[in-house]
């Protein structure tokens, strides 16, 4: 190898020891009992290594039940988001004109404002909107998972029609117009011709939309106060002091945490960095 | 006055248009029967409805709310309108509102000025023919797949008292051990390094993507001109990929403006970490219910990102025109 290839590896290397350093550091630490720590500091050779700490953190926080609370919101936030956005981009490219431009720009900008401004108000219409009771427990938006799912739906809207349309403008018009000429209705046609060419862009989305929403924090921590009701990725801020006491559990708890998106990423990587770059390079 | 029996009993004239429908050069519309233009109208109407109640509307009701001193109970009467004395009093009084300020440009700055130009050197590393780029890909790019609150825990633990950053710089003992997150002098560095652990990863896969995209042929042209690497990025590579670059600039200011689950999770965006997000749910939802003056923070907010926000949007609009 020329030194320049070598010099170029050696810093790679270094660096991505660097990037990888903090998730080591956690793993260790998740895996030593906190006695052992306390006695001969963090960083010092491990008495015994064991997954202890998970079983502990798992077990008293009764962390299964909060994953399940993620997929009661982010499930139905997911399909529902990608099947209301498709039908809206097919719906903005089908007739070009400025109205749907326009409205192409109201959604985009939608969800690039920060949440924090509009969380105010949305906390107090939240708490006024009434909602029937197989719904809703406290007949309110607020504290729902009914409120979280929609929020949720709301806000990814405007990135997935934008991706969605910027993707469906790429496909022939040859082709829906050949089934409105034979017939088709409207739906017909997004139904049987758009979504499926659509498969790909929705996949690469689905992706990307689930991990969104499995790392949602902000959402849940202000419109969910009922702490056992929250999702996993919030609800570690309330089992935090009440039940991960020590750092060793705390970062068996943090990295059970982050574990389904890392599978998510490994399994799906395509469809993940897909999903990113369409929603920006071709905008 | 709009007679209501009469708007409701004379049918609308159908809002089809007879004009739109014989246009020549518009015959992908006129293919369309007057169930698909209601189909289309609920498609799209619904979802506009539902922006406009759950965001546009709350951002517009934020303005509203800023001139007033409502305290989230009751109804809003004319006695609650103070007019810009939230404003006043947030820009000379408020002792929080500067420090949040400050902290938001540090974090704005480093992003744009630190963590940015790492992602695209390591995109311009990676983009070559070089073995394992793609497992040094998946190195940078791990930590981006994580959510800033869980990045928040794994950081506390980087920068606890006995924790790997002090450990490696031997201030582990018991008077020299520095406490990164609860040094008020400090801590928003802190944060936004552990935050760069994210954004690095994140600029480099936009950057990525937009370098496969470059014309081959113009590196080679570079390379026979005798241009060394740096001349052919700063002066080809660079300038090429201008609308990449527009894009990771807007992207990085947005994200460092929505800053709030690392710093929330760290102290709730106090001592130190303020932010203008944790400010807003600090003042009107979490400890206090000064919704007027919590608002007033939020519009600040929303006129600072609506400049990334309208520049996004003028680039959108010219490629579809």
């Amino acid at each position: 190898m020329k030194p320049r290839r070598m010099a170029l590896h050696a810093f790679l290397i270094t660096m991505s020891v660097i990037w990888l350093a903090p998730l080591a550091w956690a793993f260790y630490i998740s895996l030593r009992p906190f006695g052992d720590t306390i006695k001969n500091g963090y960083l010092s050779w491990p008495s015994s290594l064991s997954f202890a700490n998970y079983v502990n953190g798992w077990n008293s926080a009764n962390l299964g039940y909060y994953y399940l609370n993620t997929l009661i919101v982010a499930v139905p936030a997911v399909i529902v988001t990608l099947l209301v956005a498709s039908l809206v981009a097919y719906a903005l490219t089908r007739v070009v004109n400025r109205i749907n431009l326009f409205l192409l720009l109201v959604f985009t900008a939608g969800n690039l404002l920060p949440p924090q401004v509009i969380i105010v108000p949305l906390y107090y219409l939240y708490l006024a909107i009434p909602v029937p009771k197989p719904l809703s427990d406290n007949g309110r938006l607020y504290d729902q998972y009914i409120g979280i799912i929609l929020i949720h739906i709301v806000f990814q809207l405007g990135f997935c029609i934008f991706v969605l349309s910027n993707y469906m403008r790429t496909l022939p018009k040859e082709l829906t117009e050949a089934a409105l000429v034979d017939g088709a209705s409207v739906f017909r046609t997004y139904w049987s011709v758009i979504l499926p060419l659509c498969a790909p862009a929705l996949a690469a989305l689905g992706t990307l939309e689930f991990t969104f929403i499995y790392n949602d924090f902000f959402w849940a921590i202000l419109l969910m106060v009922t702490g056992s009701k929250r999702p996993i990725t919030s609800a570690l801020n309330n089992l935090q002091g009440s039940f991960f006491t020590d750092q060793n559990v705390l970062a068996a708890a943090a990295l059970m945490v982050a574990i389904p998106t890392i599978l998510v990423y490994i399994v799906l990587q395509r469809q993940f960095i897909r999903g990113l770059t369409l929603g920006s390079t071709k905008g | 006055m709009p007679d209501p029996q009469a708007a409701g009993l004379t049918p609308a004239p159908a809002p089809t248009g007879a004009g739109v429908i014989t246009r020549p050069g518009k015959s992908h519309y006129s293919l369309l029967t007057r169930r698909d233009r209601v189909v289309l109208l609920l498609m799209v109407g619904i979802p506009v409805l539902l922006d406009v109640v759950f965001i546009w509307g709350p951002a517009l009701v934020s303005v509203l709310l800023s001139f007033t001193n409502w305290q989230g109970i009751g109804a809003i009467t004319s006695q609650n309108i103070v007019g810009v004395k939230n404003y006043q009093f947030l820009f000379t009084e408020y002792t929080q509102f500067w420090p949040a300020v400050s902290h938001n440009v540090i974090w704005l700055v480093f992003f744009v000025c630190v963590a940015s130009p790492i992602g695209i050197f390591f995109a311009v590393l990676l983009d070559r023919e070089i073995r394992g780029s793609r497992i040094y890909q998946n190195f940078f790019y791990l930590p981006v797949v994580l959510s800033l609150a869980v990045i928040g825990f794994i950081w506390e633990l980087q920068y606890a008292p006995n924790g790997l950053i002090n450990s490696v710089l031997g201030r582990t003992g018991q008077d020299n051990t520095i406490n990164w997150l609860g040094n008020p002098a400090i801590n928003i560095w802190a944060a936004v390094v552990a935050a760069s652990w994210r954004h690095v990863g994140y600029v480099m896969i936009l950057y990525l993507a937009g370098l496969k995209s470059v014309d081959p042929t113009l590196r080679e042209a570079a390379a026979i001109d005798g241009a060394s690497e740096r001349q052919a990025f700063f002066k080809v590579i660079f300038p090429v990929m201008a609308p990449i670059n527009v894009v990771i600039v807007i992207v990085t200011v947005i994200e460092s403006l929505r800053a709030f689950d690392l710093v929330f999770i760290i102290n709730q965006g106090t001592n130190g970490l303020q932010l203008l997000s944790t400010l807003i749910t600090n003042n009107s939802i979490s400890e206090a219910n000064l919704v007027g003056f919590g608002s007033s923070i939020a519009v600040v907010l929303m006129v600072i990102s609506l400049v990334p926000i309208v520049i996004f949007l003028s680039r959108v609009m010219g490629q579809r025109e």
